[in-house]
């Protein structure tokens, strides 16, 4: 690896013979962006990642079968809950391809695989994006505001922290009614407090900088001052737990489709496992397929949001 | 430390709010879809369910004040004794994996730091990794395929559901030391004690059944504590990384003490600091996870009840086990905070 600080502004740099290879003025995302890919497991954790998008955006043009559609009239003599049957692996012409084998109701399981990557992708991005907003508001007027109003709003979020998360979802989708909707902002409500006390915490460090009195004697609104000037220094602390946060998400929404709280006609990876996680000792493929599917995205956003985090990490970038 | 007591207030408020906003008719979820309007009327008024809700909620903690947590209205049977009966499969699951996870996490930490960038260190780390990434339930059943299954006939053999085999019982407390003619709370204590199958046959000597149990508490007990462990070995390791570069452990080594001594006795106390704050986060994620694990594994504890409580509409229950569990959760946390001041000096002088 090579040993230059793209750090110091407008540094040259230099070759072997010592020739100034370039004068590029430095460039914060060119530097964030160098400083990520130094980092191994986030470029593992992206290339994973990378797959899955890639796969959940073209799903549709990836599934080779209607996730929803019964083989039993269209393959004759197939058998339900098939294993896989591979060409490379010796699946004879005679036959459709089914990679992951069929389910119980003679659908395919990579099909349901691959569409069920929307949601579970999907969900996951929507909850803790919403998380974060609602949270960064309420940890940043509990942050700048202080006194009574930030007892309370910490104490709001104490009463949330205290329920065991997915004991909390779980009655949440239940009272709100069991759909896709409702299980994204339970999702997002059992998050809300990590953002809002990461958020609360950067705001309280900066309140009292030099900057920010100036910009209050300039005449800068509250607003303007929380959201220009203070906001930014919290910006890295969520982008890591936010990455974080998109894995714990895919694994709440499978954990709540496999207690049944998610409606199982959706096609998501948990309820796939849900509806036939009793067929464990007959045919394992069906469980196998979308369990390895999220078990790989989980770790993907942790590599990711584990890397981000050595990459940002001042201390350790040296 | 008092903060905490608005904190509880708070949570009695949302739950008794929520369990009351679940849609659905709690009579006709109890007493079937035929139940006629009159017979409704006299469930809904015996339950006091026909009140305004602020009133409700008056009554509700009054009750609770009494130590009265309610009667479910399914099981017609007070919440209390269903505690009694189910709490402590859950929280026997729970400290078995927590157990497991610092057991085989702490040193699998120490070791990866200790020998850095060695195979050891680079395979459980990488292990770690996928062990955070995998869902309790996934784990779950793989380990029910694997030694259910697969290694089915031999020594290895473990029961993939249940807490005892068919015919095996532990026997109560009261029981064994025949204190039948006591009552009242001490008796419901005993009771929930009896409940811990693996502490009531370790003191009772009672050690077949002692052993079964242990045989179907192993796969849950793998599945749930597998990500609490992996949690726990990386931060272990990477808080003694921490410590070993610090300036007195290079004054311990400077003075020639032996590299065991450095490593085990001054670095690894400071560096078991932080472990302690994770060890007590991880109860939440436990408790979550249990919830998981009971019904991969077929286990009757506190998630089962509330799901089916949830499904039932028994808002006692729902009430009552929400609760319980998130006034556990506070409590640890709060003994969390006060050892502390017990393992780090510096804290008790403030």
């Amino acid at each position: 690896m090579t040993d230059h600080h793209p750090t110091h502004p407008a540094a040259p740099e230099y070759g072997d013979a010592g020739e100034i290879l370039s004068t590029r003025p430095a460039s914060l995302w060119r530097d964030t962006l160098t400083g990520i890919l130094r980092q191994r497991s986030a470029v593992v954790g992206l290339l994973i990642l990378g797959v899955f998008l890639f796969v959940a955006v073209f799903a549709d043009q990836i599934a080779p079968f209607d996730p929803r559609e019964s083989m039993l009239g269209i393959e004759p003599g197939i058998q339900k809950q098939a294993p896989p049957c591979i060409r490379l692996l010796g699946c004879p012409a005679d036959r459709f391809e089914h990679i992951f084998g069929l389910d119980t109701n003679f659908q395919d399981v990579f099909s349901r695989v691959v569409i069920g990557s929307r949601i579970s992708i999907g969900i996951g991005f929507a909850a803790v994006g919403m998380a974060i907003v609602i949270g960064a508001a309420i940890g940043a007027i509990a942050g700048y505001v202080g006194g009574r109003t930030d007892n309370i709003l910490m104490r709001l979020m104490d009463i949330v922290l205290a329920f065991p998360s997915l004991l909390l979802a779980i009655v949440i989708v239940s009272a709100l009614g069991s759909n896709l909707m409702n299980t994204m902002l339970a999702i997002s409500i059992v998050s809300i407090p990590v953002y809002a006390r990461i958020v609360r915490a950067s705001v309280i460090g900066a309140r009292e900088n030099d900057y920010v009195t100036a910009s209050r004697a300039l005449g800068e609104s509250t607003t303007g001052i929380l959201v220009r000037r203070i906001m930014p220094n919290a910006i890295t602390p969520l982008i890591v737990q936010g990455t974080l946060g998109i894995g714990t998400a895919v694994l709440e929404i499978a954990a709540l489709a496999f207690v049944g709280v998610v409606s199982l006609s959706e096609i998501t990876w948990g309820s796939m496992i849900a509806i036939e996680f009793q067929r464990l000792f007959t045919a394992p493929h069906i469980i196998l397929a979308p369990g390895l599917a999220i078990t790989f995205v989980v770790l993907g956003f942790n590599l990711l949001g584990d890397g981000l985090r050595d990459a940002f990490d001042p201390r350790l970038n040296r | 430390m008092l903060i905490t007591i608005p904190v509880l207030l708070g949570l009695i408020f949302v739950v008794f709010t929520l369990a009351r906003v679940i849609p659905g008719d709690p009579c006709r979820a109890v007493l079937g879809e035929r139940a006629t309007d009159a017979v409704c009327d006299d469930f809904i008024r015996r339950y006091g369910l026909d009140q305004p809700i602020p009133i409700q909620f008056g009554l509700y903690l009054g009750q609770l004040s009494r130590g009265d947590l309610g009667v479910s209205i399914k099981h017609s049977e007070p919440v209390t004794q269903l505690l009694i009966d189910r709490l402590p499969t859950t929280i026997e699951l729970t400290l078995m994996a927590l157990l497991f996870a610092v057991v085989v996490g702490v040193p699998l930490g120490l070791l990866s730091a200790y020998r850095r960038n060695s195979p050891i260190d680079v395979g459980s780390m990488i292990v770690a990794n996928i062990g955070v990434s995998m869902p309790v339930f996934v784990l779950g059943l793989l380990l029910q395929f694997v030694f259910a299954l697969l290694l089915k006939g031999t020594p290895f053999a473990l029961p993939p559901s249940g807490r005892l085999s068919s015919g095996v019982e532990v026997l109560s407390l009261v029981d064994v030391w025949h204190l039948e003619n006591v009552s009242g709370p001490l008796r419901g204590f005993l009771d929930f004690v009896s409940r811990l199958y693996i502490p009531t046959a370790l003191i009772t000597g009672q050690w077949g059944p002692l052993g079964d149990a242990l045989r179907h508490l192993l796969l849950p007990m793998v599945a749930l504590g597998t990500i609490p462990l992996a949690i726990i070995a990386r931060i272990t390791r990477s808080s003694l990384l921490e410590v070993l570069g610090l300036d007195y452990v290079r004054t311990a080594r400077a003075k020639g003490l032996r590299e065991r001594t450095v490593v085990l006795r001054h670095a690894t106390r400071n560096a078991l600091l932080p472990v302690v704050t994770i060890v007590g986060l991880q109860l939440g994620g436990l408790l979550s996870g249990a919830v998981l694990t009971e019904t991969t594994f077929n286990l009757t504890g506190v998630g089962r009840t509330v799901y089916e409580a949830i499904t039932g509409r028994d808002y006692v229950v729902i009430q009552g086990f929400t609760l319980i569990v998130a006034f556990i959760y506070v409590f640890v946390n709060l003994i969390v905070d006060l050892s502390y001041g017990f393992l780090d000096p510096r804290v008790r002088q403030r």
